[in-house]
């Protein structure tokens, strides 16, 4: 919202220098975003009547001017715009002007020819419009000589761009703004209100309401007499600072109204209605509206304004139609003056994607008891000098809201807000503002009426943040509540920093990758598509589904620094993952992941990224499953097992999917559910006793099937021992002739060790013994000599 | 033997052995000079030949050459000892500025960072740290948070949907603020918690924008607790987080969720509230929302609005983040790129 230091100063006399009415302003919720100081370096620019116009020898961009500017002489200048004729006003920037842009204005000759000055173009007095034309200014509007910012109303002034939040459709009008000002600021505050003269002989509008749950008031006003034209240059000056292009003098003067007082209009031409009528129904299935901006719009049960014969001239509360639109040819008007629901208004805008000014403040809420003063205005403003005849004004609706007083509890005020008010404090701080205090029922209990222009406020708590408003945010003493509980990161939530520093101490850096994807993204990867959950609205095609893995990001982002010729990296991400959810069930299948890849480097890496992990969280009993999953290599690929829990997979990405995404190097893979993780027994446990005895290593080196996973022979010789096996250390591996086609040589080294004695030779060898028939029986293994 | 026989012997041994030039040399020297088959040993066992005056001395004569030489024998070893062990630890010598690490640590992302010294001030305030699920019901992002259907309101969240269940049934959960109801509907107060997360928002990703995001929000729910309560607690916050001199300040706002509501602003990290470009100099920066949470809220998960109150903040952390590293555009956060991530 728009807002001129001059036209508040209508309601309100501010003197404050603008800084400080800024911090007034944030300070009462009304945030400004922008302040733009405008009109400012025209106080040598008068307005100039053109006496004489001529070709310049040898030049045909450029011609002489002879002015008249009010003084004894006439003013020659040089010009290079053609737009005006003998007889028009112009802006004269005199010589030692500076101008708003800083070009300062000298005596010149230019071919031979002295220029005295310039005739200035709008973009050069800083005022909406173009380069090319001089401005040209309606004939008698001053005499030559007048200061150009008093004829034009385009003084000096401040324009307040403000942030207007959903609760305060009061502060999206100039009145609005200057009630809370003054209320603050403990200035009067004075709305004038011009009053309707008594009805001409002219015809009224009929109005008749279908929708009266909706259109709660309409009052239509047929004027007569209406003659079209550019509105005065004041007006059309302030419409234009506050950010609305001028069009004519009745738009002008709907729009102008709906700035000062928060009440949209709309303005028909009487004559381009069927029928003298409106009527105010839900539009029908499949009914079309070209509205004024030229777009012909599919209408789906919105608010439509209808004229007497069933034609749609509006959408109501958000755009008029084309049909009607006010040209140079009206000479009545009907003006629809209305109340509509906010949320119907805020449901269409929504789904026609069309916000107006209009919209705006009626999804707001507006205020019905600004109807008739924004009608008077209206006329007011449109006649100027003229006689217009305005016709008895119809009004209709659905009945007005309640709007019923509340009960404020002082105690209540001081408990919410930590001060220490009374009733007549309270009282004070919501008068002004138009929250009167009716009765006072009873000590500390004020009964308060709701202002019309606050429809946003209708319970208690809505009064107590006007009364904090008011009183300043900032004059509440300050306090710090002292938590009774002990302020804790859970386990889980402490385990999960933890799993990530392990990653980052194995040399993983954290990343972040969205969480959205396109359909082709889980393609690439070798993912199933049906399972992703389908994002309804996406601004683009990759954001349509949501990742069902971190391997699609983890890999593109190995692809992305790989393309900065950066290769090795390894990449990690804590992540949720989102899967369709079973039926019956509304929210998906959510799951905090963490994944690790590591470019260059082969399933080992990974396994061994496990291995820290399982180490750093002291995790209990846990094994490898070879298994094949999507997007990750058919035969490096295991389930990691916890205390028979599935909980993730290490491995390597499948290398089909490492081509499609151009990386040329290995990619080793680990990626763990880390509430199924973390779920699992973990941490540290009780002490067990180190052995002071001498422990004794023996080496046994198995002939297997190439199919036989070394971990299963591993735990065997780790459980078969009797208690005594204290470590089991796999130091080789060899395939080749002296061990069978599709098997392999393993060899660990087995340290035994009891807590209580030294073992014998004899208690080894009963050991080595019963290892060498566990293994050998369990998993066809044999002894190699 | 005459003295000067060993006189001589000794002169001789002496300069062989400051000629031995390495360890093995003098252990030679050693069993040379000193073993059975020595000059020395000769001569002693010619000893018994003599006259017992002569042998005792000619015996004196012998014991002081032999303790000469096996004191030079042993200074001589100590030196080449010392010389060997020199040259060996020379030949060890490394220039330790042509060592090429193998190893790298890894970095953690600076959003998790910030997050992570985020919940260690609250915890150190006496707050828990409370999660919830991204993928949200409209009841739990809107409706409870006093957001009825069509409220105007909502558009000021731009919402993605997802296609599970009734249209704009399910949707990405736009603040963290469900997690508000979630706790609320699993405890009763007192509840001093903060609940960081990712959102999202339909949004094109630019310098200050991204569809997916994290924020941090708190919740304070107890008996008696006032907007100055808030402010006071922003400010602490404000301090432990940022240090000394910080400080914060409430614009009056709105929020559905809350009232009163307000923006509230911090002292500006560039110019520490002198004011300068970046503030507009107006020495302040605008961190995030609060407000005191909104009777219609507690009546949604049961709580007594006149037995409770309560306040709420949040604000961004990758917003914060950008503004304390002087990052000028968000979407490197998501670069992923290795020289973005190994820099903090």
């Amino acid at each position: 919202m728009r807002v001129l230091r001059s036209w508040l100063r209508d309601f309100v006399p501010l003197e404050l220098p603008v800084d400080e009415l800024v911090a007034v302003l944030d300070d009462l919720g009304l945030a400004v975003e922008s302040v733009e100081r405008v009109g400012e370096g025209l106080e040598g620019v008068v307005v100039a009547r053109v006496l004489e116009l001529g070709p310049i020898a040898g030049a045909d961009r450029i011609q002489r001017v002879v002015v008249d500017a009010g003084d004894t002489e006439p003013v020659q200048v040089v010009c290079g715009a053609w737009n005006f004729a003998e007889g028009d006003l112009v802006p004269l920037a005199t010589v030692g002007t500076v101008l708003p842009g800083g070009m300062e204005i000298g005596a010149r000759t230019m071919k031979g020819v002295e220029s005295r000055g310039m005739l200035c173009a709008a973009d050069e007095l800083g005022l909406p419009g173009g380069h090319d034309e001089i401005v040209v200014l309606p004939a008698g509007a001053a005499p030559p000589g007048t200061p150009f910012a008093e004829a034009a109303g385009a003084g000096p002034d401040v324009v307040l761009d403000l942030e207007v939040n959903a609760n305060r459709p009061d502060a999206m009008s100039m009145a609005g703004v200057a009630r809370d000002l003054a209320a603050r600021l403990g200035l009067p505050f004075t709305l004038r209100r011009p009053e309707l003269a008594p009805p001409g002989p002219v015809e009224a509008a009929s109005v008749a309401i279908d929708a009266p749950d909706l259109c709660r008031r309409f009052v239509a006003t047929v004027i007569a007499g209406v003659r079209v034209g550019p509105s005065p240059a004041w007006l059309a000056d302030r419409l234009a600072r506050a950010g609305m292009r001028p069009i004519n003098n009745v738009v002008d003067a709907s729009n102008y109204v709906m700035l000062e007082l928060g009440q949209p209009t709309h303005p028909y031409d009487a004559a381009r209605l069927g029928g003298r009528g409106f009527r105010v129904r839900r539009a029908h299935a499949g009914e079309t509206l070209v509205t004024l901006d030229g777009v012909e719009r599919a209408l789906d049960g919105d608010l439509l304004i209808c004229d007497a014969e069933d034609g749609a001239i509006g959408i109501a509360g958000i755009m008029g139609g084309a049909s009607t639109e006010i040209d140079e040819h009206t000479t009545e008007v009907v003006l629809e003056a209305a109340w509509f629901d906010p949320l119907a208004i805020s449901r269409s805008a929504r789904r026609l994607k069309l916000r107006t000014e209009a919209s705006a403040r009626f999804e707001k809420g507006c205020d019905w008891a600004a109807i008739d003063p924004a009608v008077a205005r209206f006329v007011e403003l449109l006649s100027g000098g003229d006689q217009l005849s305005v016709g008895p004004g119809t009004d209709a609706g659905g009945g007005l809201p309640e709007r019923a007083p509340v009960r404020v509890r002082t105690a209540r005020v001081n408990q919410l807000l930590g001060t220490e008010l009374t009733d007549v404090d309270i009282a004070g701080y919501l008068g002004p503002i138009g929250f009167t205090t009716l009765s006072t029922p009873a000590p500390g209990v004020l009964e308060v009426a709701l202002p019309t222009w606050r429809l946003d406020s209708a319970t208690e708590i809505d009064v107590v943040e006007e009364v904090a408003r008011l009183h300043g945010y900032r004059a509440v003493p300050k306090t710090v509540p002292r938590s009774p509980l002990t302020g804790a990161l859970t386990r889980y939530q402490r385990d999960r920093r933890l799993v990530r520093h392990i990653l980052a101490g194995a040399g993983a850096d954290e990343a972040w990758s969205t969480t959205f994807l396109a359909a082709a993204d889980l393609e690439r990867c070798g993912l199933e598509v049906a399972e992703a959950v389908v994002v309804a609205n996406p601004l683009v095609a990759e954001e349509s589904r949501l990742r069902t893995s971190l391997l699609p990001g983890l890999v593109g982002s190995v692809a992305g620094n790989a393309r900065h010729r950066i290769t090795g990296v390894s990449l990690f991400e804590v992540g949720h993952t989102f899967r369709r959810p079973p039926d019956g069930q509304q929210l998906p299948d959510e799951r905090e992941m963490v994944a690790v890849a590591t470019a260059g480097a082969d399933a080992r890496e990974a396994v061994t990224q496990w291995h820290l992990l399982a180490d750093g969280l002291v995790l209990g009993d846990w094994q490898l499953e070879a298994c094949a999953a999507p997007g990750l290599h058919p035969t490096r690929t295991a389930r990691i097992v916890v205390e028979g829990e599935p909980v993730g997979m290490v491995g390597e990405v499948d290398p089909g999917v490492l081509a499609r995404f151009d990386v040329d190097e290995r990619v080793a893979w680990v990626e763990l559910d880390l509430e199924r993780l973390l779920a699992c027994p973990h941490g540290p446990g009780t002490y067990r006793p180190i052995s002071r005895y001498p422990s004794s290593d023996i080496d046994l080196a198995f002939e297997v099937d190439d199919a036989t996973p070394a971990g299963a022979i591993e735990r065997t010789l780790a459980g078969a021992g009797a208690g005594l096996v204290s470590g089991v250390r796999m130091f080789d591996v060899y395939r080749g002739d002296q061990v069978a086609e599709g098997r392999r040589s393993l060899a660990w080294t087995v340290r035994l060790q009891a807590p209580d004695r030294t073992l014998t030779d004899d208690e080894v060898g009963v050991v080595r013994r019963r290892l060498i028939a566990a293994v050998e029986e369990n998993h066809g293994a044999r002894l190699r000599g | 033997m005459t003295a000067g026989d060993v006189s001589g012997l000794v002169s001789d041994a002496l300069e062989r052995i400051a000629g031995a030039g390495d360890p093995a040399a003098v252990r030679s020297l050693e069993a040379e000079l000193l073993g059975r088959r020595s000059q020395l040993a000769t001569l002693r066992s010619g000893l018994g030949a003599l006259a017992p005056e002569a042998r005792k001395e000619a015996g004196r004569e012998l014991n002081a050459a032999r303790a000469r030489l096996e004191e030079a024998l042993a200074a001589r070893r100590a030196e080449v000892d010392e010389a060997e062990r020199r040259s060996r630890l020379e030949a060890e010598r490394l220039d330790l500025t042509e060592v090429v690490p193998t190893r790298r640590r890894g970095h953690l992302h600076l959003v998790t960072q910030a997050r992570d010294r985020l919940e260690d001030v609250f915890v150190g305030m006496g707050y828990t740290v409370a999660e919830g699920p991204e993928a949200e019901t409209d009841w739990y992002n809107f409706e409870a948070l006093n957001f009825p259907a069509d409220h105007p309101a909502r558009a000021m969240y731009d919402t993605l949907y997802l296609e599970l269940g009734a249209p704009e049934s399910t949707l990405l959960r736009t603040h963290t603020s469900p997690v508000q109801v979630r706790v609320m509907e699993a405890t009763q107060p007192p509840i001093y918690s903060v609940m960081p997360g990712r959102c999202y928002r339909q949004d094109t990703a630019d310098a200050s924008h991204l569809p997916n995001f994290h924020q941090i929000e708190g919740l304070v729910v107890d008996r008696h607790i006032t907007l100055g309560d808030l402010a006071g607690t922003l400010d602490a916050f404000t301090e432990a987080y940022f240090g000394p001199g910080f400080r914060s300040r409430l614009r009056p706002s709105y929020f559905p969720f809350t009232e009163p509501s307000a923006e509230f602003d911090i002292t500006c990290v560039f110019c520490k509230g002198d004011g300068c470009r970046t503030c507009g100099r107006t020495g302040w920066l605008e961190l995030g929302g609060c407000g005191m949470v909104h009777p219609n809220v507690f009546r949604a998960v049961g709580y007594d609005p006149e037995t409770w109150s309560g306040f709420a903040f949040g604000f961004g952390i990758d917003r914060m983040v950008i503004m304390r590293h002087g990052i000028d555009d968000l979407r490197e956060l998501v670069s992923n790129d290795v020289r973005f991530l190994r820099q903090f």
